[in-house]
């Protein structure tokens, strides 16, 4: 396996494709953080402080996370189908990456 | 709105649920899969997550605790949204392993060891009897509900009864669709395909309370966005703790929940269907919370002060006269419950008849594990196990007298399965995680969430004494369940949650550090934790040519069913290039066959079987590191060399098998004409003999007519054989004329059964036939066809050695081609003469002299290719067994 | 004539045809019509003649000469040896082990009826 040694650098479009799969990654870090911040208003005994805004505020990140996921779906599937073994093998090795 | 049109309603939706399961089968029965398999039904199928608790519960929960419930989606949420890091993973082991549940995912990382099926079994139905217990609960409460709701007062006749019939009901659907067969892959179509059905109905029916509740009763949504913060959900503060906790706990449980991984991994795991339910999942979870917050408004608005907020979704409707969208919440809720009941006792069955009775089984009977029936005692005590687990659920509702909120007992399943985190995301991605760790953090998990959350559950003086309670285990101060180690301020929940967790991953890295894995458990660990790289040399173990491939085959027979083993074995043995059902037992062979037996009973099982007839996989780590060397240096030849030599091997090996039958065959050509001989000669002698002593004359009339019946017999017999003769060369010449006609199998093999009756008529024989099945038309010459059956039916008479003989008749009918196997009682043929039978003269022992020349098989080898079929031998049938094949309609022409 | 002849042959027809064409003679004929125990058998009944079937079920006619021949008791027995195979393979081997006389099936009446008497006045 060491052998076969991956190039420095990549044609654009496995390098989009890469970076596609660094996003799918970050995504759920991001969502997390995102739904952790309303504990930081809860705490500041600020007037902002609602119920409805809050659920809104939830709401609203769930949807942007979803749409996110559903954009970056199709590229990710679409590999998968594309290079086969290969290419999923060289994504279980980001450090690989250009 | 009359209750006896309610129990109607339901009865109905359940029958259309059994005709749905029936076609979703049928269809995947004949190999029409197509839709059934699609990313759509997948994500539908996940909705199981969405239980009764959903359901009803995240009103109950929402009216007591404001915008927290909704943290039980969020955190599914985010695990399917980041499904690249995680899921995609776990799905890709799920198959490449043949995972059949998540203890033997646990197990099967962790050198197959069946000890930690049996701790994460325990585990699962011990979390999961309050779960099923809540199901049952909620769907009598809404029987309830309609019953005092009804005017004339229709009072259910009696909980417990409502709540044992939806149990008994739910046992039967899952029994039937779910343990119909034992499937070489653990999926049940006609299950997934009614779960997708119940997804639908119950977001529709949360969806239509929840526009009616807003647009209806509300007046817009942005009054009702008004009145939130205006009623008591408006006092609602976000507690950071249990805000992150559940989070957390939720995210755990849908990777953990044996019905999760069972619709996830198990059913139809398949990476480009995760693509679509990534956010598909996440959509459905969203529309199911959107109106749980308006609904808990409203309810607590309009209902009055006592009533149950759990019940609001159905409530509100029938307080406001809407009969038909009660009914549809009802349905909806009944569709959650069942869902989950019915998946979650599939997954547990599983679990049970894997990791406790098969082991057992093989433990107390190592004999007939391998040759009896397994599949029986498989499917058995899957059934059994469903009957038992909704039994605990059952007796567990009775016991907590159904009286403690939803969410709750949803939540205490939720820790307790999320105990099998740590080691599973530890065992995915730490190749140091080992098994003794392994066990070590689960029994820890387990232990601390039992006594900390599980037991305290039902109650002071229940499970636990209250003086446990207050002074703590034995009286220390410092054990108490609900202030471990003196932490008094913590919500109960995350005060469980915080503690059973970090002691059990605490301890699975302490263990996991200090001990030593064996071979296996590495081998296991290097295909998990690198299950993306390529084909890892996963399929080392089983030391080269100790096993006989037809007790493999037999076994797997007794697993796979006859048809599946047989096919499996012809093709390994066609890539081998060898002709025939038996293929040489290579490592690779070996482990792949053990991947295929793990998809029915599990890693461990399969593993302990296979060492049975192989012997222990004596692995050491020299070897297997050794073997990786190996591995490292056959991976540096190009690919175009290795496809050669692999070429090379299968022409070689057809090579020495047709050398092998050249020679064989020479020795025969040779015997051929001294065979030839021997048979002519034979009636002559007699015929020249008793015609010389007639011409003498002179004899009394009986003697002259008795030796005149011996020459025309044997006469008889000279013909016969000349006709045999003929009839193979003219068979072999390809020249031979058929009467193509239309017949019925039935009617030819009674046919053949008569005329066969002939030969040692002494002998009793006992005919196993299946008529119905033998009822199938084919166009082919049917005379031709009948002297083949005739000449296995009288083989079989005649060389069958049984006591008390007995020939089974199996007739099959598959993708355009007839099979009918002969399979008698005896003791068979053995395998080094397996190949030559069809040969001439190929009789193999003197031993009966039937009168047959040993032309019949050869006869008969010939016949079927002139009828566009084949005739085989067959293998580990425990008797002499022949396959004839022939295809359904004859297309040549007759020649 | 008189003497006592022991035919070893499995076909049934033959054995009888053989039977009634030394009966007739005036000999006294046993058989067998198997090769396991043939050899003890020859032991027990002392013929003056063993007529034996080259192919036998059980074991062949060569294994059963080998065993009579074997014995001191019944060492010297004369044995015509028949067979249907006629190749002279076979009659090269019987002759090896010690045969009186080989004959091929199908056989005239006079030649096997003089072959017998001449081997029984032996």
């Amino acid at each position: 396996m060491r052998a076969r040694r991956a190039p420095l650098f990549l044609k654009r479009r496995s390098y989009r494709r890469r970076r596609l799969r660094d996003a799918a990654r970050m995504l759920p870090v991001v969502g997390l953080f995102l739904l952790m911040l309303p504990m930081l208003w809860a705490n500041g005994s600020s007037e902002r402080q609602s119920t409805a805004w809050d659920g809104l505020f939830v709401f609203a990140v769930w949807s942007g996370l979803l749409v996110a996921a559903a954009a970056m779906a199709p590229g990710l599937s679409e590999e998968q189908g594309a290079d086969g073994e290969g290419g999923a093998a060289a994504a279980g090795r980001p450090q690989d990456d250009a | 709105m009359p209750f006896n049109l309610l129990v109607l309603a339901c009865l109905s939706y359940v029958v259309l649920l059994f005709i749905v399961a029936f076609v979703a089968e049928r269809r995947a029965a004949l190999g029409r899969i197509g839709w059934l398999r699609s990313p759509v039904v997948y994500t539908l199928s996940l909705s199981i997550y969405c239980t009764a608790w959903t359901f009803y519960g995240a009103v109950g929960y929402a009216a007591r605790s404001g915008l927290e419930f909704v943290t039980i989606y969020l955190g599914p949420t985010i695990v399917f949204v980041g499904w690249w890091l995680l899921l995609r993973k776990l799905v890709r082991i799920g198959r490449q392993q043949r995972v059949t549940s998540i203890a033997d995912l646990v197990s099967s990382r962790f050198g197959k060891s069946n000890l930690l099926g049996v701790v994460v079994t325990a585990l699962a139905v011990v979390a999961a009897t309050p779960y099923i217990a809540l199901q049952l609960q909620s769907v009598t409460l809404s029987f309830g509900v309609f019953a005092s709701g009804t005017p004339e007062g229709w009072a259910l006749p009696d909980r417990d009864a409502t709540a044992i019939w939806v149990a008994g009901g739910l046992a039967l659907f899952t029994i039937l669709f779910g343990t119909r067969n034992l499937d070489a892959k653990e999926q049940h179509h006609g299950v997934v395909l009614a779960i997708a059905v119940e997804a639908v109905v119950k977001l529709v029916a949360l969806l239509a309370v929840g526009i009616f509740v807003v647009w209806g009763l509300g007046g817009g949504p942005a009054a009702v966005f008004a009145r939130i913060d205006a009623s008591a959900i408006g006092e609602w503060q976000v507690q950071p703790g249990r805000w992150t906790g559940l989070i957390f706990v939720s995210a755990a449980a849908v990777i953990c929940l044996p019905r999760m991984f069972q619709v996830m991994v198990v059913e139809d795991g398949d990476e480009r269907h995760m693509a679509l339910a990534s956010w598909a999942f996440p959509l459905y979870l969203l529309l199911m919370s959107l109106f749980i917050v308006p609904i808990a408004v409203v309810g607590l608005e309009r209902m009055p002060a006592g009533a149950n907020p759990d019940m609001f979704v159905l409530t509100l409707p029938l307080a406001e006269g809407q009969g038909a969208l009660a009914m549809l919440a009802f349905l909806g809720g009944f569709s959650s419950a069942t869902s989950m009941v019915i998946v979650e006792s599939i997954a547990l069955a599983t679990m049970v008849s894997n990791h406790v009775v098969m082991p057992l089984w093989l433990r107390l009977r190592p004999k007939a594990a391998i040759s009896g029936d397994v599949r029986r005692i498989v499917l058995l005590s899957r059934r059994l196990a469903i009957v038992g687990v909704l039994t605990l659920g059952y007796l567990y509702y009775r016991m907590s007298g159904g009286s403690a909120a939803l969410a709750s007992i949803g939540l205490i399943a939720f820790v307790g399965m999320a105990q099998v985190l740590p080691v599973l995301v530890g065992g995915l991605y730490w190749r140091g995680a080992t098994k003794a760790g392994a066990v070590a953090g689960l029994l820890c998990g387990f232990a601390v969430w039992a006594f900390t959350l599980y037991l305290p559950s039902f109650g002071p003086d229940a499970a636990l004494s209250a003086a446990t309670f207050e002074q703590g285990l034995g009286g220390i101060g410092w054990l108490r369940p609900q202030g471990l180690f003196g932490v008094e301020a913590m919500d109960p929940l995350l005060h469980a949650l915080f503690w059973s967790l970090s002691l059990n991953t605490a301890a699975f890295c302490l263990f996991s550090l200090l001990t030593f894995p064996g071979p296996v458990e590495r081998m296991q660990g290097a295909a998990f934790v690198n299950v993306f790289d390529a084909e890892s040399a996963g399929s080392l173990g089983w030391s080269r040519g100790r096993a006989e491939p037809e007790a493999l085959l037999v076994m797997a027979q007794r697993i796979l069913g006859d048809e599946n083993a047989l096919a499996l074995f012809a093709s390994e043995a066609r890539a081998q290039g060898k002709e025939g059902f038996l293929p040489d037992a290579t490592p690779d062979f070996v482990a792949g066959l053990e991947r295929r037996l793990a998809g029915s009973v599990g890693a461990a099982t399969a593993h302990a079987m296979i060492s049975q007839i192989v012997g222990r996989a004596t692995v050491s780590v020299e070897d297997l590191m050794a073997v990786a060397n190996e591995t490292a240096q056959i991976m540096e030849y190009s690919a175009r060399l290795e496809a050669q030599q692999e070429e090379l091997t299968r022409t070689a090996t057809q090579l020495r098998e047709a050398n092998e039958k050249l020679q064989q065959l020479s020795v025969q050509k040779d015997a051929f004409l001294s065979q030839i001989s021997h048979e002519l000669r034979t009636p002559m002698t007699s015929i020249r003999a008793f015609s010389e002593i007639l011409t003498e004359g002179d004899l009394p009339p009986e003697i002259v007519a008795n030796y005149g019946r011996i020459i025309h017999e044997e006469a008889i017999r000279l013909t016969r054989l000349l006709d045999d003769l003929l009839d193979l060369s003219v068979l072999e010449n390809g020249s031979v004329q058929l009467n193509v006609g239309v017949a019925n199998i039935q009617q030819l093999i009674d046919r053949a059964l008569a005329a066969a009756g002939q030969s040692r008529p002494e002998r009793n024989f006992l005919i196993v036939r299946d008529l119905p099945a033998e009822n199938i038309f084919v166009r082919t010459d049917p005379d031709r066809l009948v002297q083949v059956f005739i000449n296995l039916v009288s083989n079989a008479r005649k060389y069958c050695d049984a006591k008390e003989p007995e020939l089974r008749i199996k007739v099959r009918q598959r993708a355009g081609r007839v099979s009918v196997d002969f399979i008698d009682n005896g003791s068979g043929i053995p395998k080094q003469n397996q190949a030559i039978i069809f040969e001439k003269f190929a009789r193999l022992t003197d031993q009966t002299r039937a009168g047959g020349a040993g032309l019949g098989l050869a006869i008969c080898r010939e016949v079927m290719a002139n009828l566009g079929g084949a005739i085989n031998y067959l293998p580990g049938q425990g008797g002499a067994a022949f396959r004839v094949t022939l295809p359904l309609r004859l297309d040549r022409k007759a020649a | 004539m008189a003497g006592h002849v022991l035919l070893i042959e499995d076909e049934p027809n033959i054995a009888e045809a053989i039977r009634f064409l030394l009966g007739r003679d005036g000999m006294r004929v046993s058989s067998l019509s198997d090769g396991v125990g043939a050899a003890e058998a020859v032991r027990e009944v002392r013929p003056d003649l063993v007529i034996l079937d080259l192919m036998l079920p059980g074991c062949s006619g060569l294994e059963v000469l080998a065993a009579i021949r074997a014995h001191p008791e019944t060492g010297s027995t004369p044995v015509l040896m028949l067979t249907a195979k006629g190749q002279g393979r076979d009659r090269e081997a019987a002759e090896k082990a010690g045969v009186d006389r080989f004959m091929t099936k199908p056989f005239s009446n006079a030649e096997m009826l003089a072959s017998v008497r001449e081997l029984v006045q032996r």
